[in-house]
């Protein structure tokens, strides 16, 4: 305890000494900087997932052929008048020597640009019917005059198809998460709790799944997904796809918690008076280890977004018209289209983004989840 | 010892047989079976098939058997080496495969002989220099070498070097030896290609291995031992090599069984963006027509290679640990 209250620094000493579980953790936790850096990443990507439709400015389907490959243009908040948030508008030209059509920035050419204006129809969360967008311009179809990220070789804008594919891929992370703990606490805790045979079973199970190649399993699983599935019956089943890669570790985290509680004081005095084993569970060990569950869906949850990627990269996961990241980097795949437009890589770096900032979330969560410990 | 041998082993024929059912699933899964896409593709290409034919092909390949008769029926096969024929290409799906699982193999060596190569003397040096400033450099780079999905690690790097250098990386060979025959040419053709994907494939085994490697010599170098054997005077690189490093070692040779497998996984899709003549883009372009004995081949041959490989693995964690080949009973 001397040692916690050296390192925790609380103004007042005693504070640690009253401190309850999570308080410790949270402590323990503010000390790992780059998870708390992380911590804001994290929170600050769901956010962008919540309010995808707001934060876009364009229909995200809404291909035009005359707009393909523009070039990204960066918004100018000041001019020499002052305040005046633009984009700098371009020319169509043809390349005289090979007559593509070329766009050259027009720095005469001001694109005034409004905050909260009124674009096309969304549903904020998927229910409310909403219209309003951070930026916008202030009459016409802001699809037609900004790119901040630049288009697609169908013309579609890539910041508005970012927006949405964030919300797309973080969301599927999330719900193959959910299925992936029901698999592992169920699985982990039969295996813990019971012991003996099942116990042997299930261990022999995961040590065949970890020792398997899964990507070509899933990518066969994949494929069998019938071609005239809609788009969301699609993102069920690849949610289902993804649960079962990582199921494995939750189930040997789970497993080991209940085998290490199973021994501990409290634990055999709640059954000596006699309380009853779903007691036991709930109320006795699922608050004990509950920490070290978070932790581990939270190192579980970019393995799910990589492989929700991987998959819709390769073609076999979401297809368009879906959009995801890892759908977005499908244009990516042929270099010398990306040398020719090298914004189409862009979605690579909020996947590396979200991937960093939840493994190092996760590495501080599992620190602090023991604040006991050393 | 044979105890330890006779687990392993029962374990990975286990896993073998799981692995053969799930490739059988997996032919089984797309709607219809071979004889109807069989006959639909004749019919696309102007022949025409009488009901009796397909029923005559239904009964040669024993469509109309339970499931689990086919399974039988096609494990047979498969034991004879017979795969199946290939649907979309014509031929026996083992004539397809013999080349490009070598070059798989060779692929997936080659990582995981990188991630070795590095992992083992950065781990070294980050024990022996905790908390300096190199170790904190390879720890982020360690890091980042785990979050960065390897098919994107190859993107950049064709990216970079194309845009960089003009050089289109990727692919195994130089066009001129796509198609010859095996020479000593061609093998340091195949080396000098052989790097790139060896890297990106590596790099996120490497920065895994080099933590265990870095934690497991921190642990070492704590013990009496190695102070006695400091405190006796000897040289430092003599304390540090002799002792803990070969007992650090042996953690690392048994993390091989869950290294291959990642390899193996990744060497999927990177060879689909790097355009590696192995066996990735025959998978996905079975998956995709629905060419299903070669991709039922194809995961399970992989499936295969990966238990083979890690039993070997734990041969030789038997061949560094004596502890294990000693111990009668685990």
């Amino acid at each position: 305890m001397s040692d916690l209250t050296a390192r925790n620094e609380p103004a007042d000493h005693q504070a640690v000494y009253i401190a309850t579980q999570w308080q410790l953790m949270w402590w323990r936790f503010q000390r790992h900087y780059l998870a708390m850096i992380s911590l804001f990443v994290v929170a600050a990507f769901y956010l962008v997932a919540a309010f995808s439709g707001f934060l876009a400015y364009a229909d995200p389907s809404a291909s035009e052929a005359y707009r393909a490959l523009i070039p990204p243009q960066p918004i100018h908040l000041f001019d020499e008048t002052g305040w005046n948030p633009h984009v700098i508008g371009f020319e169509r030209i043809r390349d005289p020597m090979t007559f593509k059509l070329v766009y050259a920035p027009n720095p005469e050419l001001k694109v005034p640009v409004r905050f909260f204006a009124h674009g096309f129809e969304y549903r904020l969360f998927g229910i409310i019917p909403a219209n309003i967008h951070l930026v916008g311009v202030a009459d016409g179809n802001a699809a037609e005059v900004i790119h901040l990220l630049g288009t697609d070789e169908q013309g579609r804008d890539l910041w508005s198809r970012l927006m949405v594919a964030t919300s797309v891929s973080m969301t599927i992370g999330l719900i193959g998460v959910s299925l992936s703990l029901v698999l592992g606490v169920l699985l982990g805790g039969l295996s813990g709790l019971l012991g003996g045979t099942v116990d042997m079973l299930i261990q022999r199970l995961i040590e065949v799944v970890r020792s398997v190649p899964v990507i070509p399993l899933w990518m066969g699983l994949a494929a069998a997904m019938p071609r005239d599935w809609s788009v969301l019956q699609v993102y069920f089943a690849l949610t289902i796809i993804i649960s079962l890669i990582g199921w494995t570790d939750l189930a040997r985290v789970v497993r080991g918690r209940f085998m290490a509680l199973r021994e501990e004081d409290f634990i055999v005095a709640a059954e000596l008076i006699g309380a009853s084993k779903l007691r036991i569970i709930f109320r006795h060990m699922v608050p004990s280890f509950l920490s070290h569950i978070i932790a581990a869906v939270t190192l579980a949850l970019p393995v799910m977004i990589i492989s929700e990627t991987a998959l819709s990269f390769l073609g076999l996961g979401l297809r368009p018209p879906a959009i995801s990241w890892g759908v977005l980097l499908q244009q990516a795949q042929n270099v010398q289209a990306v040398a020719l437009s090298p914004w189409l890589m862009i979605p690579v770096i909020p996947v590396v983004v979200a991937i960093l900032a939840f493994n190092f979330l996760g590495d501080g969560l599992r620190d602090a989840a023991d604040p006991y410990g050393h | 010892m044979t105890d330890f041998i006779a687990r392993k082993l029962f374990t990975a024929l286990v896993t073998i047989w799981i692995v053969s059912m799930l490739s059988f699933v997996i032919i089984q899964l797309p709607p219809g079976d071979y004889v109807t896409s069989y006959v639909q593709q004749l019919m696309n290409s102007g022949t025409a098939v009488s009901a009796q034919e397909a029923e005559a092909l239904r009964a040669q390949y024993g469509l109309d058997d339970p499931v689990w008769v086919q399974y039988f029926k096609w494990i047979t096969r498969v034991l004879r080496g017979d795969f199946g024929v290939s649907m979309e290409w014509q031929r026996p799906v083992a004539d397809l495969l013999g080349e490009r699982m070598l070059l798989t193999i060779i692929v997936s060596l080659s990582a995981i002989l990188f991630a070795w190569a590095v992992a083992i003397p950065v781990g070294i040096y980050s024990a022996v220099r905790q908390y300096s400033l190199g170790d904190n450099v390879f720890t982020f780079v360690g890091f980042l070498g785990l979050a960065i999905p390897d098919f994107l690690l190859a993107l950049v790097f064709l990216y970079f070097g194309y845009e960089l250098f003009g050089v289109h990386l990727g692919g195994l060979f130089s066009p001129e030896f796509q198609r010859a025959p095996w020479s000593l040419a061609k093998a340091w053709d195949l080396l000098a290609h052989l790097w790139l994907p060896a890297v990106i494939l590596g790099t996120s085994g490497m920065a895994a291995q080099m933590r265990v490697m870095r934690a497991n010599l921190l642990d070492e170098l704590r013990k009496p031992y190695v102070v006695t054997a400091e405190a006796k005077g000897l040289k430092r690189s003599h304390v540090i090599l002799k002792y803990p490093l070969r007992a650090s070692l042996n953690p690392l040779v048994s993390t091989i069984g869950y290294l291959l497998p990642t390899v193996v996984s990744g060497s999927i899709i990177v060879s689909l963006v790097l355009a590696l003549p192995t066996v990735g883009p025959l998978l996905l372009g079975a998956l995709l027509s629905q060419d299903m004995y070669l991709a039922g081949a194809i995961i399970l041959l992989l499936g295969v290679l990966t238990v083979i490989g890690t039993f070997l693995s734990d041969l030789l964690l038997m061949w560094v640990e004596p502890r294990l080949r000693f111990r009668r009973i685990a």
